[in-house]
């Protein structure tokens, strides 16, 4: 298992947190929570070593779009690229009705 | 072979209900449901809270240093609220972590979400429990407090259920297995759908231990005819069979509150089920079909399939 973090510029209050996914095979979980501030931290755990890379330029392209103030945790157990976006933009999607 | 609506008419090709009929599509399916939303699905609207959920963190201390990602609730979701009026907590088991295995954290949130109902109970304040289990069983990473956790929970099904009825219900096709199975046994009542399935020893375990001939665990049709809903609603060990529809599950669960704690419970039936394992003889191979008349044989309740589902069938004397 590899845990790293990642920081981003935020310019904005997200309105409130939520929970999406299941640590399941090839699935994973967001825990999303607004922050005070003008960064974004994202915490990963996942069960595949020797991916950061890939997990860096997956957030990379997410915060090219997204902009809240915003601490994420993310529990993975193998999730593809595409799959970790979809849960991404999922977690947006439930914290901004 | 594998029909147990024809096995339960004696083999002769009996017609069942089509399945693609415009009820069948339109439901909304139960197991289809994520574990939180199908235990937010029970509660009368608005009136679910979760305890102890993801954003209070506590996973599993276990796991991570078995290179396993740990799950923010551990994998069980605990909420209380009411169902048709009724003060209820259900708690409900995510079988796509870890196959909804019992680790340290989870069973303790059970156990606590049974003994916090116990004690309201006592306190007057009537309260039931509805367990949504999808779950292999002990989680191996954790076995020994996975083993213990599974001696609390029964402990506490047994005291909480003197008071209010502890409904269990295995809905999806992760099944109930290993220590819960028997967790399942001393609730006041079980619920199944046709596409779950309930033993004790997997058939994994069962062909890993005795060998193919035994069991053969890549056998679908053979694994559902042994394990399945039907199956072991026929065979007495079930109280209520109903479709995966998640309207029915809720009917199926406000009647069995209302009907309140059974007068006995299925693990105090003794002497019946002590006399269904003398008369089964195990020195031949048994089939579904010898298994299913077996049964049938030593109930004293007809054994026709209950395809319409909802109906609460009494227990059996």
């Amino acid at each position: 298992m590899e845990q790293f973090e990642f920081n981003y510029p935020a310019k904005r209050k997200a309105p409130r947190r939520a929970h999406v996914g299941v640590v399941g095979s090839g699935d994973l979980e967001v825990l999303l929570e607004p922050i005070d501030g003008t960064t974004a931290s994202v915490r990963i755990r996942t069960s595949v070593d020797g991916f950061k890379e890939t997990w860096k330029a997956v957030l990379d392209r997410f915060f090219g779009q997204y902009d809240g103030a915003v601490r994420i945790e993310i529990n993975d157990a193998g999730a593809t690229p595409g799959a970790v976006y979809l849960r991404l933009q999922q977690a947006v999607e439930a914290n901004e009705p | 072979m594998n029909n147990l609506a024809d096995i339960a008419k004696g083999g002769d090709g009996a017609k069942s209900a089509p399945i693609l009929s415009r009820d069948y599509l339109q439901r909304r399916s139960f197991i289809e449901l994520n574990a939180r939303e199908r235990a937010k699905s029970l509660f009368d609207p608005e009136t679910a809270r979760e305890l102890a959920g993801p954003f209070d963190r506590i996973e599993s201390p276990w796991l991570s240093v078995q290179g396993v990602t740990p799950q923010a609730d551990d994998g069980c979701i605990v909420m209380r609220g009411t169902i048709n009026g009724n003060e209820t907590v259900v708690i409900a088991f995510s079988g796509a972590f870890q196959g909804g295995g019992i680790g340290e954290v989870s069973g303790a949130k059970l156990t606590a979400a049974l003994d916090l109902a116990r004690i309201d109970n006592e306190k007057g304040k009537p309260t039931s429990a509805v367990m949504l289990l999808e779950t292999g069983g002990v989680r191996l990473q954790e076995a020994n407090l996975g083993l213990a956790a599974v001696a609390e929970i029964i402990s506490s099904i047994i005291a909480l259920r003197r008071y209010a009825p502890v409904i269990s219900v295995i809905a999806g096709p992760v099944g109930c297995f290993g220590g819960m199975s028997l967790a399942a046994g001393v609730s006041s009542y079980i619920v199944m759908t046709p596409e779950g399935r309930l033993g004790l020893n997997g058939p994994e375990v069962i062909e890993e231990e005795s060998g193919t001939d035994e069991f053969d665990a890549s056998d679908r049709s053979l694994i559902w005819s042994i394990f399945g809903g039907q199956q072991r609603y026929d065979q007495g060990l079930v109280d209520v069979l109903v479709d995966d529809d998640t309207d029915q599950m809720i009917k199926t669960v406000r009647e069995l509150i209302a009907k309140g704690v059974p007068t006995v419970h299925r693990s105090e039936q003794i002497d019946l089920y002590r006399s269904r394992i003398t008369a089964l003889d195990p020195s031949r191979q048994w089939d579904p079909k010898d298994l299913h008349s077996w049964s049938a044989a030593s109930l004293a309740r007809p054994t026709a399939p209950n395809q319409g589902g909802s109906e609460t069938k009494a227990d059996r004397t």
